[in-house]
């Protein structure tokens, strides 16, 4: 063995050691490749929703325009796509294959916005009180059955949510509600779709607050129950700000998956673009509008087929604005406590 | 903070020896509406978790009232549905092919996911240098667990089915499942590798194997179980998952595919296009067919957990 050709640690100079170390370093090439293959799916649909969305602006898609030198030429504007004095006006419509085309789409980003704020107003309340009953409150024995319960919940296909709300949130639930202000409810609602989205994001709430709130030391709590404080006095005000930055997280979490869900929402709220305040009409968001041209027979190079990725890639947008958001929240949280 | 407002709404209460003047000194301060407070929020935060509850008890219920009415009313047979592909009209409709085009998309979802999730996570536990390109995998990883799924479906549509243009096909279907799972699996691979003792890793270092040797004989086969519970609860997801199958094409057809290369429509796929049609037949249809993808779904979950149970105590 010549252990002066390498200093390092081991055996050294055995055809069996450095053929181990050889393959070692390939295995961690390997395994780099499939880390960075994470990468390469983020940069993929970067580019392949902004190739086609080009396409939808300007005729061509931006690689057909670099390689094949295809000229652009104006297909629809930006201006046209977010018209605001349009939407102001209240003459804002999406139909991009309609006879009479228009492309205008606050519609249908009105109809996503309509159901995200919706059902944050039901999945925010009650999924924090979920979260301080669970974290709390709940005896062991309430607890070991809660979170499975909401474990289920939480891992229901979203397509089943959606026949909960076709079959029976908005024919049993919502309909009889109408018909008090005398209004005759169709297959779609807006309220329908805000309820059944926002159950569906019950126990991201839930379960991310709670994780939130149990990291908040005990020592917080008992301080403040030697200074004579009730359950109630601690668990709004002492624990429900120490885990604020966990709560938030969670809050975006859920708005974000709302933001982004799809079956639930195209079945519970529909296919019709317009601006509404009832909550009883049918609506549709950008999603839904996605799965209307999957549904027809919408032939590539279309301005159908186009348009689908325009939405995607505001969709896209979006979802990783609360993404990011959703990052530097859980960074603070895990810097707190850690 | 909190505590701090805390201390000046209420006076010092004093020592048990002082009670008498503690007394005197909380006379201003009505218990009992303190209780009354208490016990409210109690009830209120009671009620608003058993929202949840009552809402998945109520969907359940829904669900199999019309399974039971679909059988009797409008006597789908159960015989049929489980033999019969599916159709326009709803009395020759069945599940067959959507269940054989699902299980097939399972299958090749989990071959195309396990091996660059699980050796991304080994990446990451094992390998990764803490700099900036592992922060960046990193920080994409949970961005990703968030792109909504109908992207994936647009991302393959794009780039697989027109783009490539190898059409509809089930292939196409499962690379959309496998990119939205991945990060799922990664995230617990990751979870179950790193809890493998460290002591563990050292033992096999003191005999002189290499990182790769250690990995692959001794991290490898302990953080299996966990890895595998993770993997089926991921493809637990992929299964119920619809809105990227149905960007890539997979709707309207009611053959049984017989191969990776041919069209289909999964389980998700068929029953949406049951629910979204007007017919209260295949309304009835639809929930049958959710009974199926539930049932199916419960039983992957158990076997999860039994998996989780009986090689939690082992490590």
């Amino acid at each position: 063995m010549s252990t002066d050709t390498n200093p390092g640690p081991g055996i050294t100079g055995d055809a069996a050691a450095t053929d181990a170390k050889q393959r070692n370093k390939r295995a961690r090439q390997v395994l780099f490749g499939c880390a960075a293959f994470t990468v390469l799916t983020t940069l993929a649909i970067f580019f392949v929703l902004i190739d086609n969305a080009v396409s939808y602006f300007y005729g061509a898609r931006a690689t057909e325009m670099i390689f094949l030198g295809v000229e652009p030429q104006s297909a629809v504007g930006l201006i046209e796509f977010l018209n605001v004095r349009e939407l102001l006006a209240g003459e804002a419509r999406w139909a991009p294959e309609h006879a009479t085309p228009s492309h205008n789409a606050w519609p249908i980003i009105f109809g996503t916005l309509a159901i995200t704020v919706g059902a944050a107003f039901v999945s925010i309340p009650i999924g924090t009180a979920t979260a301080l009953y669970v974290s709390e409150y709940a005896s062991p024995q309430v607890r070991s059955k809660l979170k499975p319960t909401l474990e289920v919940l939480a891992g229901i296909p979203t397509i089943v949510y959606g026949y909960f709300a076709i079959a029976f949130i908005n024919p049993v639930v919502l309909g009889p509600i109408a018909g008090l202000f005398g209004i005759n409810i169709g297959r779609y609602s807006m309220l329908s779709g805000m309820l059944v989205v926002g159950i569906m994001t019950i126990p991201m709430v839930s379960s991310i607050s709670e994780d939130a709130m149990q990291a908040v030391p005990d020592d917080l709590r008992n301080g403040a129950y030697a200074l004579g404080a009730t359950k109630y006095d601690v668990s709004v005000s002492v624990v429900t700000p120490a885990a604020i930055s966990g709560i938030f997280a969670s809050y975006i979490l859920a708005v974000s998956r709302a933001i982004g869900e799809t079956m639930a929402v195209t079945l519970a709220a529909g296919f019709n673009a317009n601006i509404t305040a009832n909550p009883f009409s049918e609506i549709m968001t950008m999603t839904a509008y996605m799965v209307s041209m999957a549904r027809g027979t919408s032939a590539i190079g279309t301005i159908e087929y186009q348009s689908l990725f325009a939405v995607g890639l505001v969709l896209f947008c979006m979802t990783l604005v609360m993404n990011l958001l959703n990052d530097w929240f859980k960074r603070r949280f895990q810097e707190e406590y850690r | 903070m909190s505590d701090d407002s805390d201390r000046k709404r209420r006076p010092d209460g004093g020592t048990a020896t002082e009670r008498n003047r503690g007394e005197e000194l909380f006379a201003d301060i009505d218990l009992r509406r303190e209780h009354l407070k208490n016990r409210a929020f109690l009830g209120l935060i009671f009620a608003a978790s058993m929202f949840g509850v009552v809402a998945l008890a109520l969907l359940l219920l829904d669900v199999v009232t019309d399974f039971y009415v679909g059988i009797t009313e409008f006597e789908i047979s159960l015989i049929q549905f489980f033999t019969v592909d599916g159709s326009r009209r709803p009395e020759n409709a069945g599940f067959f092919g959507a269940i054989i085009a699902s299980v097939m998309l399972m299958a090749l979802t989990a071959v195309l996911s396990f091996f660059v999730g699980v050796g991304a996570a080994i990446y990451l536990e094992e390998y990764a240098p803490n700099n900036r390109i592992t922060r960046l995998i990193k920080a994409n990883l949970s961005n990703l667990a968030g792109v909504p799924s109908i992207v994936y479906g647009l991302l393959v549509l794009a780039a697989l089915v027109n783009g490539i243009g190898v059409g509809p096909i089930l292939l196409a279907g499962s690379v959309a499942l496998a990119l939205l799972v991945m990060p799922i699996i990664i995230v617990s691979a990751q979870e179950a590798i790193r809890a493998v003792p460290d002591g563990v890793r050292n033992g096999s270092y003191a005999t002189g194997a290499t990182k790769w040797q250690t990995i692959r004989q001794v991290v490898l086969p302990s953080a299996m179980p966990g890895i595998l519970t993770g993997t089926i609860l991921a493809l637990a997801r992929a299964i119920g998952e619809t809105a990227p199958l149905l960007m890539v094409g997979a709707l309207f057809v009611n053959r049984t595919p017989f191969g990776p290369f041919d069209r289909f429509s999964g389980m998700p796929t068929q029953i949406y296009a049951w629910a979204a049609e007007p017919s209260q037949h295949f309304i009835h249809l639809a929930a049958v067919g959710i009974v199926v993808l539930l049932t199916i779904l419960l039983s992957m979950n158990a076997v999860a957990v039994y998996l989780r149970n009986k090689y939690e105590t082992a490590v």
